[in-house]
């Protein structure tokens, strides 16, 4: 169900639609399945497809970071537009995750 | 004022009801032109406070989420968002930023300060076992001419 590409280390995740607590609970297990994988060093969420985001996505978010920061990985979103990125600035979740262009 | 239009909306408290609130909103709202901007604040407000009713009022247990919604003349939108569920104690602290009762379930504690900016009111009327309702409201500023002449 999940969208996502490995490339050597990195991990990229192609979220769609709409990112609420459902959808975010939807695909919790599925993404920590993949990342049970050790040799991921760097995850990736790209935000293109993405319509619709509220809170619940900083948690979905932050909660693969806190995983990722385990393990010395690293978190990134890309494509992020206006609205997601005012959201993540009201949480700081740029202080933890890196922005992608 | 008079209100132009008005909506109630009884459903389950389970997740895949957070869609369906954001689109009867949407619905309801597009006669009122709405900016795609203005859509958006409305939607992820509702969002956040359909969630918080089923997530903690309910704690994902059976209920009922009520949504109630009105609009007026003037633009100025009311949504009512309320649950039967456990209600908050204290009202001024769960509404700070981060703050949250659920840590361990990847809540980020941002759903009012989220409500708090894409809306102009939010209030909160709460008590323990007894329930929570949350109202919203948000004047739609860009409209060229009042609703009532454009029918
Ligand atoms: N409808 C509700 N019923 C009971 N408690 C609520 C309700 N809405 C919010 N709360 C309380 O307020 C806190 C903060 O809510 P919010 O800012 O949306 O953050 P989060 O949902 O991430 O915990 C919640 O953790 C919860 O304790
Ligand atoms: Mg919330």
């Amino acid at each position: 169900m999940l969208d996502y590409e490995r490339k050597r280390q990195t991990l990229i995740v192609r979220l769609a639609d709409e990112l609420d607590h459902s959808a975010a609970a939807r695909m919790r297990g599925e993404l920590d399945e993949l990342l049970r994988d050790g040799s991921i060093r760097s995850l990736v969420f790209d935000l293109r497809n993405l319509n619709f985001m509220d809170s619940s996505g900083i948690g979905f978010i932050i909660g693969r970071y806190k995983l990722m920061a385990r393990r010395g990985g690293s978190v990134a979103v890309m494509n992020a537009d206006r609205r997601m990125d005012r959201i993540f600035e009201m949480a700081g979740l740029y202080e933890l995750v890196e922005r992608m262009a | 004022m008079k209100s132009l239009n008005e909506i109630r909306l009884d459903f389950p408290a389970i997740p895949e009801n957070e869609g369906l609130a954001r689109m009867v909103v949407s619905a309801f709202l597009l006669p009122l032109n709405p900016t795609v901007e203005e859509l958006a604040d409305v939607k992820t407000a509702v969002s956040e406070a359909v969630t918080n009713a089923i997530v903690h009022g309910y704690a994902e247990r059976e209920g009922v989420v009520r949504l109630r919604a009105d609009y007026r003349e003037d633009g100025l939108l009311t949504v009512d968002v309320c649950d039967r569920g456990c209600g908050i104690a204290d009202v001024a602290r769960a509404r700070q930023p981060f703050f949250t009762t659920l840590e361990g379930e990847e809540r980020s504690g941002m759903g009012f300060t989220v409500m708090e900016s894409f809306m102009d009111g939010v209030e909160v009327k709460s008590a323990p076992n007894v329930g929570t309702t949350v109202r919203l409201t948000k004047r739609l500023l860009t409209r060229e001419e009042p609703i009532a002449r454009r029918a």
